[in-house]
């Protein structure tokens, strides 16, 4: 599997996910800076967490208008699987390649420990490495987590299968609307979510609960 | 030159924890009959020439793409 990392200032969890896709597919992932204005022939664009513009403004949202993101949302367009996690995730929502917005945390604290999350549809690209309803531990470390959508947006994602992550067992950390942790575009090739799969791959890590979403992905576009 | 303020806001029912804890900070103070406080943010901007009509459709267009995130806040422009 050819994949690539979008890279900017602030972001800092670029390395945990390279080392991941590199483990994980054999493969290193190629790096983009943010002012590249075409991408590499890649079958997954990853846009990683961290701080870009140290959350200026709001998170992700000068990001979303660097010259890459153009490039990101044509590829997008073309149906190349893109995945953002936390950071990553507020940039494809501010960037519109995916419906809501996310909000500082309820309880206005930074969380950083381990959920547990419920895969609610294992019918994706992405997820297709874990059985439908199954619960797995993740962690989370982020401010605006927190998920929300108007009620008509919310029914329509809802209703087509496009929540595939939900905080469960009582873990919501930031106090996401319905739970929701991660979401899938319509299309189904574009994946946000808050939590950090490459942080739980390998015993090191102490689990690898995050390493079937990255094996479903080779199975996919190997 | 033309100075113009833009004012964002969140929309209604759109929670506002901040504001929350900016109320539950007014009442420790003593500042009681707070019924509400909803936090937003003001960008205070410059721009050159002096077509204000061009300069209220082009802030319009900032707000748009960049200074509101539309799908939770609202925005109000002023010339002054």
């Amino acid at each position: 599997m050819k994949s690539a990392i979008i890279q900017l200032p602030g972001l800092n969890r670029d390395r945990d996910m390279i080392a991941a896709l590199t483990k994980i597919s054999g493969k290193a992932p190629q790096t983009v800076w943010q002012t590249e204005t075409e991408l590499p022939d890649v079958d997954l664009i990853v846009i990683p967490g961290g701080f870009s513009y140290g959350d200026y403004l709001r998170c992700g949202a000068i990001a979303a208008r660097m010259p890459v993101m153009a490039a990101v949302a044509e590829k997008a367009r073309q149906g190349v699987l893109v995945m953002g996690v936390c950071n990553g995730f507020q940039v494809l929502l501010e960037m519109g390649l995916l419906p809501g917005a996310l909000m500082r945390n309820a309880s206005l604290k930074f969380v950083c420990r381990e959920v547990k999350l419920e895969v609610t549809n294992a019918n994706t690209a992405f997820t297709r490495g874990y059985q439908p309803g199954q619960i797995i531990r993740c962690p989370v470390a982020h401010h605006d987590g927190n998920y929300f959508a108007e009620p008509e947006t919310l029914k329509r994602i809802e209703g087509e299968g496009q929540v595939v992550f939900r905080y469960a067992e009582g873990t919501n950390p930031n106090g996401s609307i319905d739970d929701i942790a991660g979401i899938i575009s319509e299309s189904g090739n574009v994946l946000g979510l808050m939590p950090h799969p490459e942080n739980l791959i390998e015993a090191a890590h102490g689990g690898d609960d995050g390493r079937p979403l990255f094996e479903g992905l080779l199975g996919k576009a190997a | 030159m033309i100075k113009a303020r833009v004012t964002v806001t969140l929309k209604n029912g759109v929670l506002d924890p901040q504001g929350k804890a900016i109320g539950g900070a007014l009442s420790t103070l003593g500042f009681s009959g707070v019924d509400s406080v909803r936090q937003g943010k003001v960008f205070d901007l410059e721009l050159s020439g002096s077509d204000k009509a061009k300069a209220e459709s082009e802030l319009t267009a900032m707000c748009e793409k960049l200074l509101a995130n539309t799908v939770i806040e609202d925005y109000t422009v002023a010339i002054t």
